[in-house]
């Protein structure tokens, strides 16, 4: 059924399409008094086009983590609207739904808590193909060790006998992007793939994902809070702040020419390593991202903004808009 | 005459018993600090740089298997103070820790003003009154506005309760500070404005910092000094400019290769393998199944080989000539 579908979208249209999408987690007292709402994502819109790979970028809480999950259809989004592949998501149900879910891969953060302990890693990879219907035991094996090999884990049966617990954090995470693998998804959503990594191990999933995304020309979404790592990993970023996307471009365009002040910000407190890092001080905007229960009116980065218009950014909600071809940045100093 | 080290640690040596053999976590670890300075401990989970920390400060878990080495503090021999002597002359008084993780162990059902004055009064012994107002003081010193002193913890936001932490070692104006991971759970800036903190502090205070971190570019923001280690060891120690722009080690030149860039178009690479268990490391360099460069000599265990002022790596490409066949030059 899937093949068919593939067949049947437009080749050129996005894959993915995100329209206005708001995910709000309601707030309760005692269970039942309604507190407010928490707005995780509030009025995002983007299209991630087929075989691109991009970077969602802010510091936590900044609602990064509630799109991802939305994207995969853990939480049902409070507004707007999410297409796949030309297909309204919301409305999906049954057997479109499960065709939806196996379309989209899902590589967690923290590699040991993502897998079962008490399963070796055979029964870990097969477990999606069981709910999904491959039956055949033997296209089931076919499946496992292609993905294994692809992931350089295998070839060889050595790794299939072992328990979470016996693998490295590297070998762990390998094996949780296996398992992204093995439905054989469009696209692959990886949330802080390496932050639970040491570094020496960070570069080489990095590039694993980068290799595998480019062989099969997958869609990749990483979601990260850490800039330095994109630039080779993504073809392009959206910077987000209290629940917005507030920057978008290509990956060079946005790092050489920030435009949103948080972006600004967000760049110029990361050092590259110099040993005159520590003869400096660096600026750091006052305060921390609002709270998402009530966020500030107008633009929600206002009260800590260098260049915050009274009159305007904090009454007026910017709008996008486009102060260098093809780059996005929501904030009123673009206004012409 | 070079300026005397406040801390000075020759061949520290903390194991531990586990139950599949001993675990070598500091395994003759040799550096010293000088007045005013900061040194980052930096390296990979398990290499044993928290082990050191917890063995400086004596706060050990109860498998210890052996516990050896020479620490002096200014004139003290604090291997050769009792636990009593030690925890009233040393601990949070001239040495204070900033753990890992701290921000989330704070107390929370004490203010955070009460708990910031704790070492002071246990470990000083200072009157509730005579406390107060250096608690005041102090959270000036690390931006925080003096009414959050009668908050709980929960009432903060992560970079609040981190700064209360730093508050809280600070407070007894200790000569060292010792950061076991200060900002890595933070966000990129508030990260920035804890170290544009301790940057001041160490100006203004004259303080002495050792910053334990994994994260290379973190450890550039403070460091004078750098130390790695791998395996239990210290594999290289040096002054920052040389570490980050010359490091001699090829752990530590591969290490600096594998960090990404945000400026550079250069690409990061990974450093393959893993690092060794800390329970029977290889015999000889523990580095050497990783390293590009290896050769015959590397079966032995190289000691800490001088190749500059202050400068010391634990490699046999640097032993110059004398060694067998003259050894290898980098």
């Amino acid at each position: 059924m899937s093949t068919e579908r593939a067949a049947s979208a437009e080749s050129t249209s996005p894959l993915v399409s995100v329209r206005d999408l708001r995910t709000w987690f309601e707030l309760r007292q005692w269970g039942f008094l309604r507190v407010g709402s928490v707005r995780a994502v509030d009025g995002v819109s983007f299209d991630l086009g087929r075989g691109e790979s991009v970077a969602f970028v802010g510091e936590s809480g900044c609602g990064k983590s509630s799109l991802a999950r939305t994207l995969l259809g853990l939480h049902r989004p409070t507004g707007g609207e999410v297409s796949f592949d030309g297909y309204r998501v919301q409305d999906l149900a049954g057997r479109d739904l499960q065709w939806y879910r196996a379309s989209v891969g899902y590589v967690q953060q923290d590699p040991y808590g993502a897998l079962p302990p008490f399963m070796d890693v055979r029964r870990i990879l097969a477990e999606p193909l069981v709910v999904h219907g491959v039956t055949d035991r033997a296209e089931r094996e076919r499946r496992i060790r292609r993905a294994l090999e692809e992931v350089r884990l295998g070839p060889g049966d050595a790794i299939l006998d072992q328990f979470p617990h016996m693998l490295s954090g590297g070998q762990q995470q390998r094996v949780v992007i296996a398992r992204a693998l093995v439905l054989e998804p469009a696209m692959i959503i990886a949330d802080e793939p390496v932050s639970m990594l040491d570094a020496s191990v960070r570069v080489e999933i990095l590039n694993l994902l980068r290799r595998i995304q480019s062989e099969r020309s997958l869609t990749l979404a990483f979601i990260t809070h850490d800039l330095s790592t994109v630039r080779h990993y993504a073809d392009r970023i959206f910077v987000m702040y209290a629940g917005r996307i507030v920057e978008q471009a290509q990956v060079d365009e946005l790092l050489e020419h920030p435009q949103h002040p948080y972006t600004q910000a967000l760049l110029a407190a990361i050092a590259d390593v110099d040993a005159a890092n520590a003869r400096r001080v660096r600026d750091v905007p006052a305060g921390e991202p609002p709270s998402l229960l009530h966020p500030p009116p107008g633009c929600r980065f206002h009260p800590r903004c260098p260049h915050a218009m009274a009159g305007t950014c904090d009454v007026r909600d910017p709008g996008m808009f486009e102060p260098r071809r093809d780059h996005l940045s929501a904030c009123w100093l673009h206004e012409r | 005459m070079a300026a005397r080290p406040l801390l000075r640690v020759e061949d520290l040596q903390l194991h531990y018993r586990t139950r599949r053999g001993i675990a070598r976590a500091v395994d003759g670890v040799s550096f010293d600090i000088r007045a005013n300075e900061a040194l980052v401990v930096l390296g990979e989970s398990g290499c044993g740089k928290s082990s050191l920390a917890k063995a400086l400060l004596r706060i050990l878990p109860r498998n210890v298997h052996s516990f050896r080495g020479q620490v002096m503090l200014g004139d003290t021999d604090v291997m050769a103070l009792g636990d009593e002597a030690f925890r009233r002359d040393v601990q949070w008084t001239r040495v204070a820790m900033v753990m890992q993780a701290a921000m989330n162990a704070l107390n929370p059902v004490v203010r955070v003003g009460e708990q910031v004055a704790e070492p002071l009064r246990v470990h000083a012994g200072w009157s509730r009154e005579r406390a107060r107002e250096r608690v005041v003081r102090t959270f000036e010193q690390v931006g925080v506005a003096t009414d959050f002193l009668q908050r709980y913890p929960f009432e903060l936001s992560g970079g609040m309760r981190q700064r209360v932490v730093l508050a809280m070692a600070l407070v007894t104006e200790p000569e060292l500070v010792i950061l076991d991971e200060p900002t890595s759970a933070l966000d990129v800036l508030t990260q920035a404005s804890i170290m544009n903190v301790l940057k001041r502090i160490k100006r203004e205070q004259g303080t002495s910092f050792m910053l334990i971190t994994h994260d290379v570019a973190t450890s550039s923001e403070i460091a004078d000094r750098v130390a790695l280690m791998y395996a239990g060891q210290m594999v290289e120690v040096a002054d920052a400019d040389a570490f980050f722009h010359e490091p001699a080690h090829p752990y530590s030149q591969m290490l600096m290769a594998s960090v990404p860039r945000l400026r550079q178009q250069t690409e990061p690479a990974p450093i393959p393998g893993q690092p060794p268990e800390l329970i029977e490391p290889p015999a000889g360099c523990r580095f050497a199944d990783r390293c590009p460069r290896r050769f015959d000599r590397c079966a032995r265990e190289p000691e800490p080989l001088r190749v500059g002022e202050r400068h010391h790596v634990r490699c046999w490409l640097h032993a110059g000539s004398g060694g067998a066949g003259g050894g290898g030059r980098a």
